[in-house]
């Protein structure tokens, strides 16, 4: 009768000095701050119903086509060209808020000019607009008639109702994304590193693009891939503008709409899937340049 | 900041000499300062100020009396009001969930915390059409539970229920992510204190947490209110488009512009730019009082 008592004390000795030490497995941390339970059980509930359900509908429908049906759908020619305008427009509108973002925040870090402060808190704009709203403003300015369109008219330019008013809507959507990312990074920079390159003979530009630049890259890069991801899905200001032609300027959520008007849902799936597949792989490079840069640079978002 | 030579007069002669020298060496030369300056403001100008400005000066082509007739019209009243409705519904929603994830996820150690904020950002990358999306193949006549709806009378997608999921959906992530860095880097010994103290959970959360975030919880209620009423691609996905009883303020705008009723788009696009711009002033208010209470990062 003796044996199994002195084996559950000898299993009691063991869990407490686990306890002690801290290495058994354990789901949390200790901690006297009540309330885990409720916080985490709605966290956990809401994200479920709201995000995890309906977008787990989605792919259990694509995978519900079948590899053929599937592949067949995504390789429609028209599906195809919306894809490929799609994610060149984004491409093409994230470069240039890169370039002109990097200058935007080095302008706002590193100058004093009168309204500066006006400026910064515009660079916000595209957060705070609606997107239909940004969509007819730009499809106004850039028609014909309109008041930056009657300038490049002139010259040959069109830019309304061509896949460029596409890059022009993007430009305008993401460009809070490089600035905001570059922007606190820049602000952390220590002049120390300038004046030692300085000191070591470096001209300026040579400063700046051989010292600074590289240290931004991260920062610039995540700004990048934020543009160029919210660039592939934006619908709201591009519909106005682009002039929506089949295989010129269609984007693909307009098709997405489109195949859902026709009760074309195998299609809708399949480009919805296609297109939530990239970003995600989009949001896994943008966490592992974060992770990377946080072990490579000093100063990092 | 540069350094001004007036206050360092203590300084050594040899040092005064070296700072304009120094100051030389560490930023640009003139011209190229003003023509980065130029560029900045001129891309600024071309991309965000003249979109704004064409939105006032085209609700305002005819006249102030168009613009206001155009706001009295009946189905852009429904519009406005459904508008608020959604967000009235929405945001407290998120709110609620925003505070809750952030208490857990600030305030606890515990695995997969990094998979869990992911996750919570997950409504960010999904394309607003999608969005809309996913709910018309989980509520739809065709889909598993669709018919079950149909045959109770539950109506969902082209109806309120359907705009307030779109909207929770795309606006999910807001509140959340204002606030686990700003509970994060306050830490937990303010409400170890409170509950050593005596206090209980709840009174610590109303009288210690709550003081303590706040303006960052002001500030993503802000941020989530703007995109609720401002967003368009998943709302258009699920409303059908039924005038006067289904459109958002966003979905009045492209009816109207596509009806060639320009005055009548540009006059309620006008007064979501009005909103906008609120939005910014108030959010840019908060950053310069109370940037040590708001989140450290200010990205989105």
């Amino acid at each position: 009768m003796a044996q199994p008592f002195a084996v559950a004390g000898l299993k009691g000795d063991r869990k407490l000095t686990e306890r002690r030490n801290g290495s058994r497995w354990r789901f949390r941390q200790p901690s006297v701050l009540p309330g885990f339970g409720l916080s985490l059980g709605i966290t956990l509930s809401w994200l479920v119903l709201i995000v995890l359900i309906p977008l787990s509908g989605l792919v259990f429908r694509a995978s519900g086509l079948g590899w053929s049906d599937f592949v067949a759908l995504t390789l429609d020619p028209r599906t195809l060209n919306a894809l490929k305008i799609s994610f060149g427009t984004a491409f093409l509108a994230a470069v240039i808020n890169l370039i002109f973002g990097v200058i935007l925040a080095w302008v706002l870090v590193r100058y004093r000019f009168p309204g500066k402060r006006v400026i910064d808190a515009m660079v916000d704009l595209p957060f705070a607009l609606p997107t239909a709203v940004a969509g007819i403003a730009l499809t106004t300015l850039y028609a014909p008639n309109g008041w930056i369109g009657q300038v490049i008219e002139p010259l040959g330019l069109k830019v309304a109702f061509t896949p460029a008013g596409i890059v022009v809507a993007l430009i305008f959507v993401g460009l809070p994304f490089v600035v905001r990312t570059v922007q606190p990074i820049m602000e952390e920079i220590d002049k120390e590193v300038e004046e030692a390159a300085a000191t070591l003979g470096a001209s300026r530009f040579q400063t700046i693009s051989r010292v600074l630049l590289p240290g931004l890259m991260p920062a610039g890069l995540t700004g990048f891939a934020l543009a160029f991801a919210r660039g592939v899905g934006e619908y709201g200001s591009v519909i106005f503008i682009a002039g929506n032609l089949p295989y010129v300027s269609e984007i693909a959520p307009l098709l997405i709409v489109i195949r859902l008007e026709e009760f074309n849902y195998a299609a809708a799936t399949a480009i919805a899937a296609v297109m939530l597949a990239i970003s995600f792989a989009m949001l896994l490079f943008i966490n592992s340049i974060q992770a990377w840069s946080r072990r490579r640079y000093v100063y990092v978002a | 900041m540069s350094h001004d030579p007036t206050a360092s007069s203590v300084a050594s002669p040899g040092r005064q000499a070296a700072l304009p020298q120094l100051a030389a060496a560490t930023s640009e030369s003139r011209l190229a300062r003003l023509t980065l300056t130029i560029t900045a403001l001129a891309f600024v100008a071309l991309f965000l100020l003249l979109p704004l400005a064409a939105v006032f000066t085209e609700a305002l082509r005819k006249g102030p009396a168009e613009f206001v007739a155009a706001l009295g019209d009946a189905e852009t009243f429904s519009a406005i009001r459904l508008t608020l409705t959604v967000a009235a519904i929405a945001v407290p929603l998120n709110l609620v969930f925003g505070v809750a994830a952030a208490w857990a996820i600030a305030k606890f150690e515990f695995k997969g915390k990094a998979f869990l904020t992911t996750l919570i950002d997950l409504p960010f990358s999904v394309s607003p059409v999608i969005s809309g999306l996913v709910f018309v193949l989980l509520f739809g006549s065709h889909s598993l539970i669709g018919p079950w709806l149909q045959s109770h009378g539950i109506q969902i997608l082209f109806a309120v229920p359907g705009l307030v999921l779109a909207t929770v959906f795309v606006t999910f992530p807001f509140v959340a992510r204002e606030l686990i860095p700003l509970m994060q880097e306050q830490g937990s010994s303010d409400e170890e204190a409170a509950l050593s103290l005596g206090a209980s959970g709840w009174q610590t959360f109303w009288h210690v947490t709550l003081p303590n975030i706040k303006w960052g919880l002001l500030y993503g209620v802000l941020l989530c209110n703007a995109r609720a009423m401002g967003e368009f691609g998943a709302v258009s996905v699920v409303s059908g488009h039924i005038r006067g009883e289904t459109n958002t303020m966003p979905l009045q705008v492209e009816i109207l512009y596509n009806e060639y009723n320009f005055v009548a788009a540009f006059a309620v696009a006008a007064l979501l730019a009005l909103l906008a711009l609120i939005t910014l002033i108030l959010k840019t208010a908060l950053e310069i009082r109370y940037s040590a209470e708001i989140a450290a990062s200010r990205r989105h």
